[in-house]
């Protein structure tokens, strides 16, 4: 029901939060929601459910009676094993006690730093395509977003020489995130190092979302905090949810410098006070003993990944071959329609969704977002489906050109 | 090469040559060739499909049965194991450790049908000394499978 009385709600609302850009998939979402039986490959998440150990330590914590509130910080457990983990994996080397902080989720942690960080007016250079938040999250934070596009022909990736023409005496934060969602790119280790030494250069700081570090193809994780001299000018951000199959705990982390922890806690402490204690006891079991959850499922991963790319090049989609996370995000263009165009019509026509590739920016547009996070067996069946879509579509453009 | 198809082609039968090449970046042919060898060597025995028959709306009854035995000079246990496992209503036979021999698998249209074997085939072959009969009251995992509709994908259809 609306209420239209005469009460002008809009007139209350924060000039900022009423700017920020609508979201151009707003009305696909609504389509997908009414569409039934549809094969979803717009899953921003693993199809595995938390594996049943990590699940059981929830469990046991709860009889144990750990039902109330942990340190601003987190579970000091919890931290330190985090700590352990990132010099284990990273070769990285955090306090703990004051350099570490557990939040609720990635999403959080992103949020919090950028809010810590950002003076009126200041720019944040954002790699496009990029997740949907870091853009209306640097707006809420009173910062301006620079976004730099990155293409399919350099395979996604930023490199310095073109992040430096962005640069202003105005920008002070990078935001990183590799492997990346939606692309699946991952920063070549030279470009890592010549990134590093701009950042260093122009006094930047840098927001690494790693999220993803762990679903890599192509070798060890790297986090960019390692990179010599960049430990201190990085927010390390990461978090259980794609790693460990744990997206709905909601627990993600942050490892910075003392005195940026210190100013995030102030924020965390006065709006989110620390993150559930269930989820911190599950999150430590993680990381205690999942490794080879971890294992298992990125070698899951790959080989649908492999299919996947396989798949769409032969329906005759360029598709840069991802190196991490678990999304491919094909250019569409050879069908001449736009991305929602094509997301709409697959949807309608096939039931099969996938997300706009305008949803990650401007630069999205010609493409589209698959998840390989779903079943072998849905998979291959979508695959099929998006085939004869993509079929029909170039055997209508090449009517229309014979007509022509 | 032949631990990774084999792994692939356990879970899903239903893989084509090629899908398990792209799968694990190797050559079509070369995979092609490997499963074929591997039929040959009797590594793959057959492509399963595992059936909810209960779910199908068929009865079907099956037993699990500990069968103790006299191992014979020579062939020890191996003989009487044939014996056992030529019989079609056997799915299948293991030799076990412990307080009894042999643990075999038999399925029936019912339970007379089931009892009917035991008591008559199997409990009178010679060197089988006796037979505890356990009726398998309900499937709930099999060969890595979830019998239950509990494995639903409850993640919401588009999620950034």
């Amino acid at each position: 029901m609306t209420i239209t009385c005469g009460f002008d709600a809009q007139r209350y609302i924060n000039p900022v939060v009423k700017n920020l850009p609508p979201s151009g998939i707003r009305r696909f979402f609504d389509l997908v929601a009414n569409t039934p039986g549809v094969i979803s490959l717009g899953v921003g998440e693993p199809d595995f459910v938390t594996p049943w150990h990590i699940r059981e330590a929830c469990v046991r914590s709860l009889e144990r009676g750990y039902t109330m509130y942990t340190s601003n910080y987190g579970l000091p457990e919890l931290r330190r094993a985090i700590a352990d983990y990132l010099e284990e994996r990273f070769a990285l080397n955090y306090d703990p006690q004051k350099q570490i902080m557990v939040t609720i989720g990635a999403s959080e942690a992103v949020d919090l730093a950028l809010r810590a960080l950002i003076s009126p007016g200041d720019e944040v250079l954002i790699p496009e395509p990029c997740y949907v938040s870091y853009k209306p999250i640097t707006h809420m934070a009173g910062g301006i977003p620079v976004t730099v596009p990155t293409t399919m022909k350099d395979e996604f990736q930023l490199t310095a020489s073109l992040l430096e023409k962005y640069i202003t005496p105005r920008t002070k934060i990078l935001i990183l995130c590799f492997p990346n969602n939606p692309t699946g790119a991952v920063l070549k280790d030279c470009e890592m190092e010549a990134i590093a030494a701009l950042v260093k250069k122009y006094n930047l700081l840098v927001i690494s979302d790693e999220i993803y570090a762990e679903l890599r193809y192509d070798g060890p994780p790297r986090s960019f905090a390692a990179i010599p001299g960049m430990q201190e000018r990085t927010i390390l951000v990461s978090g259980f949810s794609k790693a460990f199959a744990m997206t709905g705990w909601r627990v993600g982390y942050i490892a910075a410098h003392p005195d940026f922890l210190a100013a995030m806690v102030k924020i965390h402490q006065y709006t989110i006070l620390c993150a559930p204690v269930m989820g911190q006891m599950a999150a430590l079991e993680a990381l205690r003993n999942g490794r080879q959850d971890v294992e298992r499922m990125v070698a899951e991963y790959d080989r649908r990944r492999r299919l996947v790319v396989s798949r769409l090049r032969e329906m005759g989609l360029e598709c840069f071959e991802p190196r991490g996370a678990f999304y491919v995000f094909p250019s569409i263009k050879v069908t001449g329609m736009t991305s929602t165009e094509f997301a709409e019509a697959l949807l309608k026509e096939e039931k099969v969704a996938v997300v706009p590739g305008t949803a990650f920016g401007n630069g999205g547009e010609g493409f589209i977002r698959c998840s390989y996070a779903t079943s072998l067996a849905e998979l291959t069946e979508a695959m099929n489906r998006m085939e004869r879509f993509v079929a029909r579509r170039l055997a209508f453009k090449d009517r229309a050109v014979a007509h022509a | 090469m032949r631990q990774k198809i084999l792994e692939l082609l356990e879970f899903n039968g239903k893989l084509t040559a090629k899908e398990i090449a792209v799968m694990l970046a190797l050559p079509v042919d070369q995979v092609a060739k490997e499963i074929a060898a591997m039929e040959q060597e009797k590594i793959i025995l057959r492509y399963h499909t595992l059936i909810n028959w209960e779910k199908a709306g068929a009865e079907e009854v099956a037993a699990l049965i500990d069968v103790k035995v006299t191992p014979q000079q020579d062939v020890g246990f191996d003989e009487i194991a044939a014996r056992i496992y030529r019989y079609p209503e056997v799915k299948s036979v293991f030799l076990m450790s412990g307080s009894y021999d042999l643990s075999v698998l038999v399925q029936g249209k019912n339970l007379k049908e089931v009892a009917t074997f035991v008591s008559q085939k199997l409990a009178t072959l010679e060197h089988v000394q006796s037979t505890v009969t356990h009726f398998i009251l309900k499937r709930y995992k099999q060969d890595g499978v979830i019998f239950e509709d509990q494995e639903a994908d409850r993640r919401q259809v588009v999620q950034l």
